[in-house]
């Protein structure tokens, strides 16, 4: 049993990540990774807000009709979303301004409605909260890593602590603007993907279509005509 | 079962009722830190324009006590302590300049700073020294930059003409380029430039490039911001918007004749 639960929790770190093998939850992962600060508050609301979604769902998933379950997840999510925007703005006001709309567009990220709607409308409440955990991680691990790489080589500092001097301020690192814009997000994820899927090759997709080499080309001579 | 409209309703009115009464709790219980936590957001940036900002004092409200805040009533240019129905210390000029009957709409060849509507009351803080004259003011300022306006605050010394500091708490600017306006060593150029020249002028200026250090005028010039020409334009044209006959400029020079 215990298997089972650690099972759920640590497969969305790597194995099923819902970043690098849903690709889900994408656009919050662009927006908050160019300061790792901001980038732990903001996997830390996420993670709270899906394992408890997931949560009370799944509480009461046998008494939501199936005409309005969307609409009632949403209800719940947005909720919390709410709530943890308000204990930011309470708790840690400098975070919460840069965060700005991505708190609040924690509704709307794919991971919450994925995992309500696939998990917790099935599963017992204790297994839904392990699961959303989990994904919770598995999201915040990879905005980590990214956030890591662009604060690090995009302005040269870890968490506002200067780590390569600039050379604006006197040092002798050239800071790499484009790690600071959110496409270099884009291009850091790719590169995430492609390694996961060197070593888990069960992630790589089949081809939609097989390209036929020259050789085995079909002989058009001897190509029946039906007249 | 589930689908009847009965349970449907039902399901859906009690998931409302729980989610509501949820959300209005947190937010009340809240409402007091955060509200102080925005007013302190913006005594931080006070202080730190004026260059009197202790971060090791957590203290915000303690270390604030030293500035006096005042009104500007723009009809006639004066100082005033109180405004009939506005309360100073919540009052925020940006805030009024949105709101009807306290603004007026600045016409478009006098608008450089792109700031449209000019609140009717602005909000002046006073550093005063132990004979009770004027040691520092801090003055709201804000302009169009590249992206966005940038709302910030800037100190002059005593003369009411060099400026102290200089900080921005919201702006849009490109991170690493325009977005330089919170570097440190940039904001640190500004302290003892001079705002007015000979000619009461506004001639304050961000150039683009480096200043010469030989040059004559170096006191009215600062760096530009590299790859950010039209940050730096901004900057400019926000000083000579507030500094300008229709910001501070009277305003200062009744400060000055007591």
């Amino acid at each position: 049993m215990a298997n089972k639960y650690k099972e759920i929790l640590l497969k969305p770190i790597i194995a099923e990540n819902p970043i690098t093998l849903q690709i889900l939850g994408i656009c919050s992962a662009l927006a908050v990774t160019s300061n790792l600060t901001v980038t732990l508050i903001m996997c830390v609301a996420l993670t709270s807000v899906v394992s408890l979604s997931n949560l009370f769902i799944s509480i009461i998933r046998n008494h939501i009709p199936s005409s309005v379950r969307i609409i009632v997840q949403m209800t719940i999510i947005a909720s919390l979303v709410i709530v943890v925007d308000e204990l930011l703005k309470a708790y840690d006001y400098e975070t919460s301004k840069k965060l700005s709309v991505f708190v609040g567009l924690i509704i709307t990220n794919c991971i919450v409605m994925g995992r309500a709607e696939a998990f917790a409308m099935k599963e017992k409440p204790f297994p839904s909260f392990i699961d959303g955990l989990g994904n919770g991680l598995g999201y915040s691990f990879i905005l980590i890593v990214v956030a890591v790489i662009r604060e690090l080589f995009g302005a040269g500092t870890l968490m506002g602590v200067e780590i390569f001097p600039l050379v604006s301020n006197g040092g002798w690192y050239p800071a790499n603007n484009l790690l600071l814009l959110p496409p270099s997000s884009f291009i850091i994820i790719g590169l995430l993907i492609w390694v996961i899927r060197v070593f888990n090759k069960e992630q790589v997709e089949e081809k939609d279509f097989n390209l036929s080499k020259h050789d085995v080309a079909p002989n058009y001579e001897k190509r029946e005509i039906n007249v | 079962m589930n689908d009847s409209i009965i349970k449907t309703l039902s399901v859906a009115f009690a998931v409302c009722l729980v989610c509501s009464l949820f959300v209005s709790f947190a937010a009340v219980s809240l409402r007091d830190t955060q509200n102080l936590n925005k007013i302190n957001d913006q005594r931080v940036k006070v202080l730190q324009a004026a260059g009197i900002y202790n971060k090791a004092n957590t203290n915000i409200e303690e270390q604030f006590s030293v500035l006096e805040a005042m009104f500007i009533d723009f009809s006639n240019n004066q100082v005033v302590s109180a405004i009939d129905g506005l309360d100073l210390d919540s009052y925020d000029p940006v805030e009024y300049s949105r709101k009807d009957g306290f603004f007026t709409a600045i016409p478009n060849d006098e608008d450089i700073a792109i700031v449209k509507n000019k609140e009717n009351y602005g909000k002046i803080f006073i550093l005063r020294d132990e004979n009770n004259s004027i040691n520092k003011v801090v003055l709201p300022i804000r302009g169009y930059g590249l992206w966005g306006t940038l709302f910030g605050y800037i100190s002059l010394a005593a003369d009411l003409n060099t400026v102290e500091g200089l900080e921005f708490y919201s702006h849009k600017e490109t991170p690493g380029l325009g977005g330089e306006v919170d570097n440190p060593r940039w904001k640190k150029i500004w302290i003892g430039k001079k705002v007015y020249n000979n000619n009461k002028n506004v001639s304050l200026e961000v150039i683009k490039g480096s200043v010469n250090p030989q040059d004559q005028y170096i006191d009215y010039k600062v760096d530009g911001l590299s790859g950010a020409t039209l940050t730096s334009r901004g900057v400019t044209n926000m000083l000579a918007y507030w500094f300008g006959e229709s910001g501070y400029k009277q305003v200062l020079e009744n400060l000055k004749n007591g």
